[in-house]
């Protein structure tokens, strides 16, 4: 798991990853934003680099701190047809379709 | 690895302008889980569906919404699992595939990862030549599929339905085993048929249950994998041959002239019957997986696996054996049979007899094959709107094994059944189609084809191959309803040939 790997560099982003990062997540970010942006993650990466100290050898990796099982759910529908909410909030619709900028290849 | 191991086939070899090419596939298919909810809510799974009807607010990632998982759609993944001959991992992990399209409105697909639900198996492939293969499978994992984007309604802008949104997909990727096209069209098949017999993906591929990326490369036989083209979405099993004998032509027209194979992923454009580069794709390949927080390991017990590989149906490979073994089938009329569960089940009730016996196989067998499915081909009916029921067929082959009717009547008298129904005994002995085995009146009827053709009988005694005239003659006399055997017999006596 990429979360307990050791590190001996403490972690930190350039100014072309946090362009990357942005643009993985379509965020239009300008030049001027960067360097502050830049910042501010590795502010994150130092704060959460502190776990780097704990010693984590033989340990399992874990996404819950919760004792507890996956809940499963029977296989009914219970919900949708309500199609005029789906769309409730998009720019724009047709015929309860949501209307995104031509995407085809 | 079986891709080092299997040893090159040179029948499938593809020539190039400076020696033969070997062609190496790997595929993952997407089967689209038989459940009646999504993954992840209680939205339907119904095809069709008005514009983003069947949605809930989980499918469309409004905001809070959390995921919990269908509890169906784990036992099917076992299934299929247990299908495949594969190992079950009793505990699996789900995890965030990041990437941005307009059918994700998550911004990522909840797939899994590094702990897939299932791990290696294997499918065994027959080829209609009599050969065999077994494909390896690497793993089979759980993941949402997403929605549907509609590029033809509008000029400028591109429609979004979610109705697919978050419908469970069984990813299942196979080594690179596969050396042909006709080898990848076959262990889709094969794939399908298993799938289907388990009732864990109705496999119509039509409505896109099932869908293909198709990785092709090509190389020297013998020397290291060639770098790889995966072919995306192909969603017809004849497009899967299609795509990977155009793009392994392509791949060797480019080594051959000297060039390199760029690492990339493909479509197959159906019209035109090429695969063409999707030039965007290599940098969205960042899907940066991690695990899902809101989603605990997926835990499983051992006795829930055993109590779902108790309640699996036969599959297509142990009924295979068994038709040949317990009704002396040849293994391709077995192969044929069991391709579909359900003409499977139509074979086994004609043969078995209402008082709990059993009809010979051989006979039932070529019958379903023969004429049943020739009928229903024509017709373009499935095995279950067979308008012959196999109570129906089994009787008329009772009457032909009674020696009530020849072969010949009794493909009249299945037309009979097949367009006005009813009880082929009745129907027999309603319009007199029994067969004459009294040997008086087939007797008579030769005696009176001898005293009006003194001509022939002269010729028979010369060419005893004339007799088919003679044979006949007598059938027409009698209406077609004169045991064949019966007339052989007797004319061969009457006119003094051996």
């Amino acid at each position: 798991m990429i979360c307990n790997e050791i590190r001996l560099e403490p972690m930190s982003v350039d100014a072309t990853t946090v362009r990357r990062i942005a643009h993985l997540a379509r965020i239009a970010v300008t030049d001027d934003d960067i360097p502050h942006l830049q910042g501010e993650l590795n502010a994150i990466l130092a704060f959460v680099e502190e776990l780097d100290t704990v010693d984590v050898t033989g340990v399992e990796p874990m996404t819950s701190v919760t004792p507890m099982a996956l809940i499963q759910r029977e296989d009914v529908v219970t919900d949708g047809g309500y199609p005029d909410d789906i769309v409730a909030n998009a720019p724009m619709t047709e015929d309860h379709f949501f209307m995104v900028p031509k995407v085809v290849e | 690895m079986n891709a080092h191991t299997r040893p090159a086939d040179p029948a499938k070899l593809i020539k190039g302008a400076t020696g033969d090419w070997e062609i190496i596939i790997g595929m993952e298919i997407h089967a689209q889980v038989s459940s009646k909810s999504k993954l992840f809510s209680g939205a339907s799974t119904e095809f069709g569906g008005e514009p983003n009807d069947h949605v809930s607010l989980v499918d469309a990632a409004m905001p809070g919404m959390l995921p919990v998982i269908n509890a169906e759609c784990v036992a099917q993944a076992v299934r299929s699992g247990l299908g495949l001959k594969a190992e079950i991992n009793l505990t699996s992990v789900f995890d965030r595939k990041n990437y941005f399209y307009p059918d994700l409105p998550q911004g990522y697909q909840i797939s899994q990862y590094k702990s897939p639900i299932v791990g290696e198996g294997e499918v065994i492939v027959d080829m209609l030549d009599g050969s065999r293969f077994t494909v390896g499978i690497e793993r089979l994992h759980l993941e949402q599929d997403a929605g549907k984007s509609l590029h033809d309604q509008h000029p400028t802008m591109s429609f979004v339905d979610l109705n697919r949104s978050g419908v469970a997909l069984m990813e299942i990727v196979s080594r690179p085993d596969l050396r042909s096209a006709d080898e990848a069209k076959a262990y889709v098949t094969k794939l399908r048929t298993i799938l289907r017999y388990l009732g864990t993906c109705d496999g119509d591929m039509e409505k896109g249950s099932l869908r293909a990326d198709v990785n092709v490369s090509v190389r020297r036989p013998g020397e290291p994998l060639g770098t790889r083209c995966e072919i995306k979405n192909v969603n017809s099993i004849r497009f899967i041959g299609q795509a990977i004998e155009y793009e392994a032509r392509r791949q060797v027209d480019i080594l051959e002239d000297g060039g390199v194979i760029d690492q990339e992923t493909r479509l197959f454009d159906a019209g035109k019957g090429e695969t063409r580069s999707m030039r965007s794709k290599e940098e969205a390949h960042d899907y940066r997986y991690f695990p899902d927080p809101d989603l605990l390991p997926l835990e499983l017990e051992e006795a829930y696996v055993e109590e779902l590989k108790r309640g699996l149906p036969e599959l297509p490979d142990e009924k295979k054996a068994r038709f040949v073994e317990s009704f002396g089938l040849s293994s391709y009329d077995a192969a044929v049979l069991v391709a579909e569960r359900e003409t499977a089940d139509f074979f086994e009730a004609v043969v078995a007899k209402s008082d709990g016996g059993a009809r010979d196989g051989k006979a039932v067998a070529n019958w379903v094959i023969n004429e049943l499915f020739g009928r229903l081909n024509k017709e373009g009916l499935a095995v279950t709107a067979s308008p012959v029921s196999a109570a129906q067929l089994g009787a008329i082959i009772d009457l032909i094994g009674e020696d009530v009717i020849s072969g010949k009547i009794a493909k009249d008298l299945f037309e009979i059944v097949w367009s006005e129904g009813g009880d082929p005994r009745q129907i027999v002995e309603d319009r007199g189609m029994k067969q004459v085995t009294d040997t008086g009146a087939i007797e008579q009827a030769i005696d009176a084809i001898i005293a009006a053709n003194p001509d022939k009988v002269e010729q028979v005694k010369a060419k005893p191959t004339m007799l088919g005239w003679f044979v006949g003659q007598v059938m027409k006399s009698t209406g077609g309803k004169a045991n064949p055997q019966a007339v052989n017999a007797l004319l061969k006596a009457k006119l003094g040939i051996e």
